[in-house]
C-alpha cells in the first residue's frame, strides 16, 4: 500500500501536478498577453473593435466556463475535420490552454483598462514630447505603470486561473483533478485522495500569493 | 502660427492666436487662469491638437500627420507644471530613455550626454535615485535637464514654478535663468508660461500678455511691465505684484 502510493499513485498525482502548472503557465502568458491587447483596444481602439472587445468580453463573463471548454474542444475538433477533410482528434492540452487563456483574457482585459486609465495623463504628454512613438509610449511608459496598477487584480485572476485547470479534466487531459480521480477509482479512498489534492492545489496557490505579494513590493519600488 | 483656434468643447481656449516666434528668441507669457497660455503651448508640440489655423515649426507644418507631428516633437522639448518625470525609472533612465529611443544613441553615449545635463543643472549625485525620491524643486531640474537631453532647438516650459514650495522656486528659476543665458548662446528659442518678473526681466526678449484666448499685448518686458498699454493688463499686473 505504502510502496504504490510512492512510486505509482504519487507519481501519478506529481505529474497531475506538472500538467496542471503548464496549463496554467501558458494559459497566463497566451491570456496576459491578450487581455492587455484586449485592454488596450478598449481605450485606443477605433469604434468598430471597441465595440467587438466589449462584446467579447461580455459573452466570456455570460458563458459557463465549462461551456466555453467543451465549445473550444469539440469545435475545435469539428473544425479542423472539416478543413483538413479527415477526423482530427484536437489536442486536450491545446484545447485547455486555449480555452482557459480566452476566459483570462477577458477578464483581465479590464483589469488592464483600468490600470491604463488610471496612469496620469501627464506621463503620455511627456512622453509624447520628448517625440516616443505611441508604441513606445505605450510599452515603456504607461504599460510599466499600469502593470503597477493592476497587480493586485491579475495576482487574483491568476490564481483563479490555478484552481481553473481543474475543469479541463472534462475533456481528458489528465491533470491534477483528473489524476486524483483515477486514483480515488483505483483504491477507493476518494476522501484521503481528494484531501491530498487539496492541499496539493492548495501549497500551488499559496506559493502564487507569495509570489505576487513579493511582486507588488518590488513594483512599488520608486513609488513614495 | 496663425489664426490658432482650440475648441474644448464650445468653449474656445485659443481664439485666432497670430504668432510668430523668431529662431533664438526667448518669449514669456503671461495672463491670468484660463486665458489659454498653457492650451497655446502645447499646441506648439502637438500635445493638445488644434482645431484651426495653421501652426509652422521650424518649417514643418503641424497638420496632425503622424510623421509631420513626430518630426516637430524631436526638435522641441517641453518642462511641465507638473514635472511629469516617469517614476518608474530612474534619474538617469528618464534622461537617457529619449535619446536612446528617438534619436537612436548608444547607451554609452545617451549617459554621457544626461550626465552633462544633470551636472549643469547640479543634481548629477541623484542620477541613481527615483524622482519621488527628491524634492518638487529637484524633480523640476531634472525634467529640464531631460527635455535638453534632446537637444531641442525649441524649448516650451509650462509654469514650470506653479506646482512647487515657495522655497524650491529659485532653485528652479536660477537653472531656467542659465537655461536662458545657454539659450542664448545656443541659438535655442525658449517658449516660458510664467509669472515671475525678475525671471521675464532678466530672460525675456518679449513677454506677450493674454487673456480669454487672445493676445491682448506684446512687447518687450521693461515695457509691458512698467507701462502697460491695455486696462487688461494693468489689472492682471496690479493682481500678481502688489
Amino acid at each position: 500500500m505504502t510502496a504504490d502510493w510512492v512510486s505509482g499513485y504519487g507519481l501519478q498525482l506529481l505529474w497531475g501536478v506538472v500538467t496542471t502548472l503548464s496549463v496554467t503557465l501558458m494559459a497566463l502568458i497566451i491570456g496576459t498577453v491578450f487581455g492587455i491587447s484586449l485592454g488596450a483596444v478598449k481605450i485606443y481602439g477605433a469604434k468598430p473593435f471597441r465595440y467587438s472587445a466589449e462584446v467579447y468580453t461580455a459573452l466570456v463573463r455570460g458563458v459557463p466556463d465549462l461551456i466555453i471548454i467543451y465549445l473550444i474542444y469539440f469545435g475545435g475538433t469539428v473544425a479542423l475535420t472539416k478543413l483538413t477533410g479527415r477526423y482530427v482528434d484536437i489536442n486536450g492540452f491545446a484545447a485547455g490552454v486555449a480555452s482557459l487563456a480566452f476566459i483570462f483574457a477577458a477578464y483581465a482585459s479590464d483589469i488592464f483598462r483600468g490600470a491604463i486609465k488610471q496612469v496620469p495623463r501627464g506621463q503620455f504628454d511627456a512622453a509624447h514630447a520628448l517625440g516616443l512613438s505611441r508604441r513606445a509610449a505605450f510599452l515603456r511608459i504607461i504599460l510599466p505603470q499600469a502593470w503597477r496598477l493592476a497587480l493586485p487584480g491579475f495576482g487574483n485572476l491568476a490564481i483563479i486561473l490555478i484552481k481553473q485547470t481543474s475543469l479541463i479534466s472534462v475533456i481528458g487531459l489528465e491533470e491534477l483533478l483528473r489524476a486524483s480521480s483515477v486514483i480515488s477509482g483505483a483504491t477507493r479512498q476518494p476522501f484521503l485522495v481528494y484531501s491530498v489534492t487539496a492541499i496539493l492545489y492548495l501549497i500551488m496557490t499559496s506559493f502564487a500569493s507569495w509570489g505576487f505579494r513579493h511582486a507588488r513590493i518590488w513594483s512599488n519600488r520608486g513609488f513614495a | 502660427m496663425s489664426a490658432v483656434t482650440k475648441l474644448f468643447g464650445s468653449f474656445a481656449a485659443l481664439n485666432g492666436i497670430d504668432l510668430s516666434v523668431a529662431r533664438g528668441e526667448k518669449v514669456v507669457v503671461c495672463g491670468p487662469s484660463g486665458s489659454g497660455k498653457s492650451t497655446l503651448i502645447r499646441c506648439i508640440n502637438h500635445i493638445e491638437k488644434h482645431d484651426g489655423g495653421s501652426i509652422v515649426v521650424d518649417g514643418c507644418i503641424l497638420d496632425h500627420k503622424a510623421a509631420n507631428v513626430d518630426r516637430v516633437r524631436r526638435e522641441v522639448g517641453m518642462v511641465f507644471q507638473s514635472f511629469n518625470l516617469f517614476p518608474h525609472m530612474s534619474v538617469l533612465a528618464n534622461c537617457m530613455l529619449a535619446p536612446m529611443l528617438v534619436r537612436g544613441l548608444k547607451a554609452v553615449e545617451a549617459e554621457e550626454v544626461a550626465i552633462g545635463f544633470l551636472r549643469r543643472v547640479r543634481i548629477a549625485d541623484q542620477a541613481t535615485k527615483y524622482p519621488s525620491q527628491l524634492s518638487g524643486g529637484q524633480q523640476q531640474r531634472v525634467a529640464i535637464a531631460r527635455a535638453m537631453c534632446m537637444r531641442p532647438k525649441i524649448m516650451l516650459l509650462d509654469e514650470p514654478t506653479s506646482a512647487l514650495d515657495p522655497e524650491m522656486v529659485k532653485e528652479v528659476l536660477d537653472t531656467m535663468m542659465e537655461l536662458g543665458a545657454r539659450a542664448s548662446v545656443d541659438g535655442m528659442t525658449m517658449i516660458c508660461v510664467a509669472h515671475e518678473m525678475g525671471f521675464a526681466r532678466e530672460v525675456a526678449d518679449r513677454v506677450i500678455f493674454m487673456d480669454e484666448g487672445a493676445i491682448v499685448e506684446e512687447g518687450a518686458p521693461e515695457q509691458f511691465f512698467c507701462q502697460p498699454k491695455t486696462q487688461r493688463a494693468r489689472n492682471f499686473l496690479s493682481r500678481i505684484l502688489h
